[in-house]
């Protein structure tokens, strides 16, 4: 990543804003991947209008039936509607993965940027830690922070901001330390602005579009941890429809029912195809040098 | 060389006490006292006020946790990674124990995503945008997005339940072992194939190549003789990572068939509240990374001597 920081060439003046979305528009598999994407949102946000049934309303009489009117996508072990908990379980996968980015990038690119501008020591025990967290896959490392503080949905957020921020951090803090040799920093340094002025007025925009690039493009991975935590039984507890969850729960129904799993697998892969596409559209529209390497 | 590979070793120190470090303070967010833990898995009684201060003094509990921290970094000096609760076992003889079943089938799908990829990634680079190009593309779009239990689940329905062509779980023969290296292979053949295809292009657009060409080397010769050996270059740097998703994989797809690896260690010790072993799992498994890893950059630097030349 070093040197990706928009070089301040025509493309600023052409058309500042629009022209990212005009490249990412024509990009057919990104627009496909933010249609996956728009679409999820979407039914997360209205679940309890698209839903035919409440998601926890079990019903004895109809265990593990196929689809039907009533049951488009069948129903569970506990005659339970699919369709719903796929609805409402979107809120809380989706919702998770995207709730821990957020905070996730805000304190990456914090912690990125103070080390950068100030260096020294400071700068020196920050990129250690990075460098101890990076050092392990982030899977291994959530089911054993998970594993020891108990299982559920607030331990597994912790996990994964105590973690992935370390990633943020370091892609930052390089673009911060190449931004602040640059003139106009410096400038604005021997004119005697203050240090958050500079890190936030003069450096931060610097950063801000590898930062939603990557953020973007680490959406699915977060998915697919959750996924991974909720199917060990350590995400979201039953009955909550998460889809990690949902399918931990169906692993007995496995050779009479296959389609409990198969939906709410579909669902978790088109979230992360989804965000992976509408990732890879955005770091071509905002970078266009990475664009030569898809060939 | 020598100097490098020194270097590198030295550089390791930091990052070794920072694993090190992590896993010291993993324990402590166990919830509950140390001692009471402890005393609950060696007595079958709950264990008195006074068994437990005279544990904890034996054992230094009421130390200052940096004293404490630098005991515990001896204690992994010698090979120290703590006792089981569950088993009273040793953590590293448990884990050690436990490793040949994972490379039984870490290495076979290392083996074999590796032939795929690069077979694969040759054949899309040659003939780009030709049918295998689109598809190759396309399954590695499916495989980064289908998670490791899903595709191990689909397989076992596919090929196990309704094909009748494999066991679905356990051990013993040859059978047992083909669908958990075949899940393992899938899910990080396609990312290496891209890889292979993306470095293949850059090398075929090389000049040398081109002279190659002109002075009439076949074409089979070209690819394979003049440009295969940079183009992988790349792909070593990422034989690491690929390691790194093995590890991950494996403790999904030890769970899901049942095999006595290093992986349902893992799991079985989460579910036991069985501390020691997790610790030394996050010890054990990120020494192993910053080997493979230093392994994994000294034969990049035997392969491109650009690197080593750069860091003298």
């Amino acid at each position: 990543m070093e040197g990706a920081a928009p070089d301040t060439g025509r493309d600023d003046v052409v058309a500042p804003a629009t022209r990212p979305v005009r490249t990412l528009l024509r990009d057919p598999l990104a627009t496909f991947g933010l249609v996956l994407v728009v679409s999820l949102a979407l039914a997360a946000v209205f679940a309890p209008v698209l839903a035919p049934h409440d998601p926890g309303a079990v019903n004895a009489t109809a265990r593990l039936a196929g689809s039907s009117a009533d049951h488009p996508l069948g129903t569970d072990e506990l005659g339970r509607d699919v369709l719903s908990r796929l609805l409402f379980g979107a809120r809380w996968s989706l919702g998770i993965a995207f709730l821990a980015t957020a905070v996730v990038t805000v304190v990456g690119v914090l912690v990125g940027l103070v080390a950068g501008y100030f260096g020294g020591l400071l700068d020196s025990l920050i990129m250690r830690v990075v460098d101890v967290l990076l050092a392990f896959p982030p899977l291994l490392l959530y089911l054993a922070i998970v594993g020891t503080l108990g299982p559920g949905v607030r331990n597994v957020f912790l996990a994964l901001i105590a973690i992935s921020w370390a990633e943020y951090a370091r892609i930052v803090r390089g673009l911060v330390v190449s931004a602040r040799q640059r003139d106009y920093v410096m400038a604005a340094i021997a004119l005697g602005a203050s240090s958050r002025r500079v890190m936030l007025k003069h450096i931060l925009p610097n950063v801000i579009s590898p930062v939603v690039v990557l953020a973007s493009l680490k959406v699915g991975g977060v998915i697919l941890a959750l996924a991974a935590l909720g199917f060990f039984g350590l995400g979201a507890q039953p009955p909550t429809p998460e889809w990690g969850t949902m399918i931990n729960q169906s692993r007995l129904f496995l050779q009479s029912t296959p389609t409990l799993m198969a939906y709410p697998g579909l669902a978790i892969s088109l979230a992360v195809l989804g965000f992976n596409l509408l990732g890879d559209g955005l770091r071509d529209a905002l970078d266009p040098r990475t664009r030569r390497l898809r060939g | 060389m020598t100097r490098y590979v020194l270097r590198r070793l030295v550089a390791l120190v930091p990052t070794w006490l920072g694993i090190s470090l992590a896993a010291f303070l993993l324990a402590g967010l166990a919830p509950g006292d140390p001692a009471q833990l402890i005393l609950n898995a060696e007595l079958d009684t709950p264990p008195s006020e006074e068994q437990l201060q005279q544990f904890r003094e034996a054992n230094g509990l009421d130390d200052p946790a940096p004293v404490q921290y630098g005991r515990f970094v001896l204690g992994l000096l010698q090979g120290q990674l703590g006792t089981s609760f569950r088993s009273g076992e040793p953590v590293l003889g448990e884990l050690v124990a436990r490793v040949p079943a994972t490379l039984s089938i870490t290495l076979p799908a290392f083996a074999l995503a590796l032939f795929l990829a690069v077979a694969i990634g040759i054949l899309s680079a040659v003939r780009r945008n030709s049918l295998v190009d689109h598809g190759s593309r396309l399954a590695a779009l499916m495989s980064d997005s289908v998670p490791t239990f899903v595709l191990a689940y689909a397989l076992i329905i596919v090929l196990a339940v309704q094909a009748g062509l494999l066991p679905v779980a356990g051990r013993g023969t040859w059978q047992h072992l083909v669908l958990p290296v075949l899940t393992l292979a899938l899910g990080t053949t396609a990312s290496l194939m891209r890889l292979t295809r993306s470095s293949m292009l850059e090398v075929l657009g090389e000049e040398y190549v081109r002279t190659a060409r002109a002075m009439g080397f076949p074409s089979r010769s070209v690819v394979l003789r003049h440009a295969l050996r940079n183009a992988l270059l790349p792909v070593t740097t990422v034989a690491g990572l690929v390691l790194a998703g093995f590890v991950t994989g494996a403790v999904i797809v030890e769970t899901i068939f049942a095999l006595p690896g290093v992986g349902t260690l893992l799991v079985d010790a989460i579910f036991a509240r069985d501390y020691p072993v997790i610790q030394g799992f996050v010890v054990f498994t990120g020494t192993v990374f910053l080997l493979v890893n230093l392994i994994v950059d000294l034969l990049q630097a035997a392969l491109d001597p650009r690197i080593r030349l750069v860091h003298q």
